[in-house]
């Protein structure tokens, strides 16, 4: 009987006090994990005049929080990939003496189709449509 | 008359807090000498090195602004503006170096004297919890002055957390304030450097420390036949200090002769830099990464490369608890050529990371 009721206090107590280590843990890590902060969905973004851009030319875009590379072949065509290394996390630059996507962080290469051709990426690149409208060159995210 | 007021305030304080025990012990302790003797020292130049990064950190904390648009300025004016600003950021950065490069030392010194045997399994495992720390205060260290080289390391770095199946993710989210490296990243990180680490650090140097103080230091095979000692005061201590001295004056050659770059300010929407490389301490595990491929059978080249470290590192942890026992030594020994090889390892692939 009297086991029993040691027992039952020490499970109580025992049990009490997990409750108050999660008390205090569970606060402290939920106020570390960062909030969702709402991001306003952009679908296009404008990148200046056509003629303004060099052939075999490229530079990194801002679309929305993430980066795009935007370039010209000599073709006088765009391109646009997601600007972000499918390796880790780096982002790419346009090469005019090798006319590849190049990442400086692990020597990754991309050709200008955005496919992974050799280094570490496991993937290729997100392509994004690039539309000319009134020599206005707009960089349009097909997922969105 | 000095000497009686020092006199005085001993017995007054011995009085109260009983200090004749502690300076028994003190008096007592020895320090083995034998052909390894001198590793016994690298411990004592890494504390030397922590307590520099202390101050040095201390006085930069006066001058600097974390933020994404106040950092890199804040450091720009240390550098420009403060009275021997430039020296004192020159000095924390270089003595972080140094004191990565000694940890290193120390450890693998402590690894082929056999030093982590029992009873010291845990000053091992303290040990390499400091090492790890260490590592820490580098990587969130680096961030801190918001310029390019950082900017990408963190990338790097914080997206290697990522990939760790499962909880990679949320802890890269945690670590990154966010989904990217942005302001809130570099305020966590500054958080982590002045804060939380030097706090975690502080409690386990001083149970590491402890552990060698009650168990003594570690002694070689077949010491005990000819033994011969030294005592810890004034003997042994006296050379720690002269060895802190020429540390310390190395230290300033280093800082004034080779004063840090700061380098240009981060641009997250800017190509990653040609030629860019994380601190040499992490060039073995970046230059890896570099070489593994696209895909090793059905694996991801990155994720194996992550994992395969992640064992490594765990394995070199529990080194006291799998030893691979033998009688043999030098280099026909396994245990030396683990260690041999994870040495040779480590320097090839951090010459080839500077050299390709």
């Amino acid at each position: 009987m009297k086991t029993n009721r040691r027992k039952f206090l020490n499970f109580l107590i025992g049990g009490g006090l997990l409750g108050w280590i999660s008390s205090v843990v569970y606060p402290i890590v939920s106020f570390l994990i960062p909030p969702k902060i709402p991001e306003a969905n952009v679908n296009s973004v404008s990148a200046g005049t056509a003629a303004d851009f060099p052939a075999n030319t490229g530079k990194i875009i801002q679309f929305g929080r993430k980066p795009v590379l935007l370039f010209k072949d000599d073709n006088g065509e765009f391109h646009a990939f997601d600007g972000t290394c499918t390796h880790l996390d780096c982002i790419v630059q346009y090469r005019q003496d090798t006319k590849q996507i190049w990442c400086a962080c692990h020597n990754g290469i991309y050709d200008m189709s955005g496919r992974n051709v050799s280094g570490p990426p496991p993937r290729p690149l997100e392509e994004f449509t690039v539309n000319i409208v009134n020599d206005e060159i707009i960089i349009i995210n097909p997922a969105g | 008359m000095i000497k009686n007021i020092g006199q005085k305030i001993y017995a007054w304080v011995d009085e109260r807090f009983e200090l004749s025990p502690i300076l028994k012990f003190m008096s007592e302790k020895n320090v083995p000498v034998h052909r390894h003797t001198a590793w016994y020292y690298m411990g004592g130049v890494t504390l030397f090195l922590f307590i520099t990064q202390v101050v040095t950190g201390i006085l930069l904390l006066f001058y600097y602004r974390p933020g994404a648009d106040s950092a890199y300025e804040s450091m720009r004016f240390i550098l420009t503006e403060v009275n021997f600003g430039w020296l004192i950021r020159s000095i924390h950065s270089w003595s972080a170096n140094l004191m990565v490069f000694f940890v290193f030392v120390h450890m693998f010194s402590t690894f082929f004297t056999r030093s982590y045997k029992k009873p010291r399994e845990l000053t091992w495992l303290t040990g390499f919890v400091l090492l790890a720390l260490s590592l820490g205060f580098g990587f969130s260290g680096y961030l801190l002055p918001w310029n390019e080289l950082a900017f990408f390391a963190t990338k790097v770095g914080t997206d290697i957390v990522g990939v760790i199946p499962v909880i990679g993710k949320p802890i890269m989210a945690v670590l990154r304030g966010g989904e990217d490296v942005t302001g809130a990243t570099l305020t966590r990180f500054y958080a982590f450097h002045v804060a939380m680490l030097p706090a975690i650090f502080t409690v386990i140097l001083f149970v590491h420390v402890l552990f060698v103080q009650k168990q003594g230091m570690s002694e070689p095979e077949g010491f005990s036949k000819n033994k011969k000692t030294m005592p810890f005061f004034p003997d042994f201590f006296l050379r720690d200090a002269l060895l802190w001295m020429i540390v310390l004056n190395v230290l300033l050659f280093l800082a004034v002769f080779y004063p840090w770059d700061l380098g240009f300010k981060a641009d997250p929407f800017s190509p990653a830099p040609a030629g860019i490389l994380p601190e040499w301490y992490f060039i073995f595990m970046f230059q890896t990464l570099k070489m593994i491929p696209a895909h090793v059978l059905f694996i991801e080249g990155e994720v194996l490369g992550i994992l395969s470290f992640l064992v490594a590192g765990l394995a070199w942890a529990l080194v006291p608890f799998w030893e691979l026992k033998s009688k043999r030594k030098g280099f026909s020994n396994p245990m030396n050529i683990i260690g041999i090889i994870a040495l040779v390892y480590i320097i090839i692939m951090t010459i080839i990371g500077y050299t390709s």
